[in-house]
């Protein structure tokens, strides 16, 4: 393992502009830590699109609530095993949750992310389901109806009152779950935005960007995902939902996108130490996945093509294209986003006079095959889970499960 | 009093005044353990010596920039007594060097690292205004960053003001390495845990000098006792116009420059 990766750091050392501290060559935080906030903010993103349904009272856009609830849930199952590959030692994680240092940022994973998927995510979407999974549990036969009655666990109450009590959980929850979806990944964004040695991530900003960010790529994949089931169920897509979601996608890139333009004229005019390095490294090592990844690819074309499918009366099967299309740059532009903030903020010396270089790996246990498999893992999961869990309440429609 | 009570006396008033002083514990005492610990240092402890506490030390560095003359015997001591790894991507201690030519440019280069780009950065050249060599280390400070953000405690402060890790508890997560301010930290591949300078704390406790002061030609490196008004650290502090590295993140370094040019960073 050791000569394989001093090997690849001699192939780093020359690429090397100006002088950097000498134990900077090797890039830290790689690949996989760019895959956990941007899953983290995927999950975020889908449970605040989910909470527009029940506390906000957006009634259009319920179609998409309990798929945007199992996909936060898909996610966030996910979420840890970036976090856990990386590890150096891994088999020792979890002294994090047995002996937390209270002082760090980081040991505050377990704690909020237990709380997330404990208290607000599996709780919720077990009122949500409730009925239907005992109805379920009544209706499928053997071994079928029997994971469902476990899945209610054993609960057999479908009377008005219980119902009723149903409906006000979920919405209670939703309520704690809102700070909660906020809690989880401004605390992802404060890990980065605390390093006070590192000008580009120390920013009181990141934890707010970072949300936004979140609730951008949220919705975009909602979108994406909801468009793709239903095609693969030949259902019609509800146009209205369609056109609801994507409304507050748009809003969702214009306040993000202001963020991170406030951020940028921020550091410019404020123009610290570190404003030289810092200009260097976005036009040196940068220019690809920020100005035109992140900012052309992901924000500026997909906000005009949002803008377009409002502005004209296309044809509902042009207007999905469009969001289609849309949201799928959105994606690329969030996770664009997370690498410039992670990889980015890695590439510059603290000393201020040099530049470094990042070589992604492909095989190995921080390469991009790894990547792409936990990438792919969460859509393995919700595959299984929307086959499970029907996506409509039952009765709504008949043949919603399968 | 003749001549040979004389020397009788000295005879029995040196090993007395030794004695009472140990008995006394005083700070000068203190500070003599470990600044003049020779080897001998170790093997000091009689039955009627003081039994260390870290609580009555506070250890620091300060380094006269003006003394280095970038032979690398710290770095190269320090590597041997810490085994560190010799590929030139992991230092406990290394040496930067600074030139500064009269138009105002600034070139460094670490001279432990022969890279494509420290051998373009230095040409000689006759307008070179001044260079200098300045020796970097863990700043140990009293407000460190990387003690704040470690998940598991791993790294910490030690009483005597040392900051060390345990890599038997340490996971990995290289956070401590991305909160370091100046590049102090890396990641071992034998252990996959992070290792940075101990002050040669195994050497320290047993009152010995750590290992690249101890090899210091020009003794441009003082370690000392904060805590002792005799210590040549503290000494050092009040004979020099002092100076750390990024004052403005308040992370109160406890490695001082004397001499230092605004430009090193």
């Amino acid at each position: 393992m050791s000569p394989h990766l001093t090997e690849g750091l001699y192939e780093l050392l020359d690429q090397i502009t100006g002088f950097i501290y000498p134990n900077e060559v090797e890039i830290h935080w790689s690949l996989l830590i760019v895959v956990y906030p941007y899953i983290t903010g995927l999950v975020a993103g889908a449970f605040i699109l989910a909470s527009l349904v029940k506390v906000f009272n957006v009634k259009e856009v319920q179609p998409t609530y309990r798929l945007a609830l199992l996909t936060a849930l898909a996610f966030l199952l996910v979420a840890p095993f970036p976090l856990l590959l990386h590890l150096g030692r891994p088999e020792r994680f979890y002294e994090i949750l047995l002996t937390p240092n209270v002082t760090s940022a980081m040991a505050m994973f377990g704690f909020v992310y237990a709380w997330y998927l404990m208290a607000v995510l599996l709780l919720e979407i077990w009122f949500e389901y409730r009925r239907d999974l005992i109805v379920l549990g009544a209706q499928e036969g053997s071994w079928r109806g029997w994971v469902y009655r476990a899945l209610s666990l054993f609960s057999t109450d479908v009377s008005d009152t219980a119902l009723a009590f149903d409906r006000k959980a979920v919405r209670a929850i939703t309520i704690i779950g809102i700070p909660s979806a906020f809690l989880l990944h401004g605390y992802v964004g404060f890990i980065f935005g605390s390093v006070k040695a590192n000008p580009w991530w120390g920013s009181v900003l990141m934890p707010i960007v970072f949300l936004m960010s979140a609730i951008v790529s949220g919705i975009a994949l909602v979108t994406f995902l909801y468009m793709v089931l239903t095609s693969l169920r030949r259902e019609a897509i509800d146009m209205r939902c369609l056109d609801t979601i994507t409304s507050y996608l748009f809003y969702a890139v214009i306040v993000d996108f202001s963020l991170e333009a406030l951020d940028f004229i921020h550091r410019l005019y404020q123009s610290e130490e570190s404003v030289k390095i810092l200009g260097r490294l976005i036009t040196h090592r940068l220019f690809m996945s920020l100005f035109v990844l992140q900012i052309l690819i992901g924000m500026l074309i997909p906000l005009g093509i949002l803008v377009l499918a409002k502005a004209r009366n296309f044809s509902d099967d042009m207007k999905k294209l469009l969001y289609f299309t849309a949201a799928i740059l959105i994606q690329l532009g969030i996770f664009s986003t997370r690498w410039n903030v992670v990889i980015g903020g890695q590439l510059f010396s603290k000393s201020f006079r040099g530049l470094m270089t990042y070589k992604m790996e492909v095989t190995g246990i921080e390469g991009l095959l790894v990547a792409l498999a936990v990438l792919a893992l969460p859509f393995i999961i919700l595959a299984v889970l929307v086959r499970v869990l029907p996506t409509k309440r039952l009765g709504d429609e008949v043949g919603g499960a399968a | 009093m003749n001549k040979r009570d004389f020397l009788k006396g000295l005879i029995f008033f040196f090993p007395a005044g030794g004695v009472l002083s140990a008995l006394a514990g005083a700070p000068a005492a203190k500070e003599t353990e470990v600044q003049d610990a020779g080897p001998k240092g170790a093997d000091a402890k009689g039955p009627g010596a003081k039994p260390y506490n870290s609580r009555d030390h506070y250890y620091g560095m300060g380094i006269e920039i003006g003394k280095c003359i970038g032979c690398s015997r710290c770095v190269e001591a320090c590597k041997a007594e810490n085994d560190v790894l010799r590929d030139p991507f992991f230092f406990r201690t290394w040496i930067e060097r600074y030139v500064i030519k009269k138009e105002g440019e600034v070139t460094v280069e670490s001279i432990n690292v022969k890279s494509r780009a420290s051998k373009e950065a230095v040409q000689e050249d006759a307008d070179v205004l001044r260079t200098f060599f300045v020796p970097k280390l863990c700043n140990h400070c009293a407000h460190p960053p990387c003690v704040q953000v470690c998940p598991v405690g791993a790294t910490f402060s030690t009483e005597d003001g040392v900051v060390l890790i345990d890599s038997n508890r340490c996971i990995g997560c290289r956070y401590c390495i991305q909160a370091c301010p100046y590049g102090a930290r890396y990641l071992d591949p034998r252990t996959k845990t992070a290792d940075k300078c101990s002050f040669c704390y195994h050497r320290v406790r047993k009152g010995l000098l750590p290992a690249c002061v101890e090899v210091c030609p020009t003794q441009a490196r003082i370690f000392g006792d904060l805590r002792s008004k005799a210590s040549r650290l503290v000494r050092f502090a009040r004979m020099n116009k002092i100076h750390v590295l990024k004052p403005a993140l308040n992370t109160e370094p406890k490695v001082y420059y004397a001499q230092m040019d605004g430009e090193v960073r």
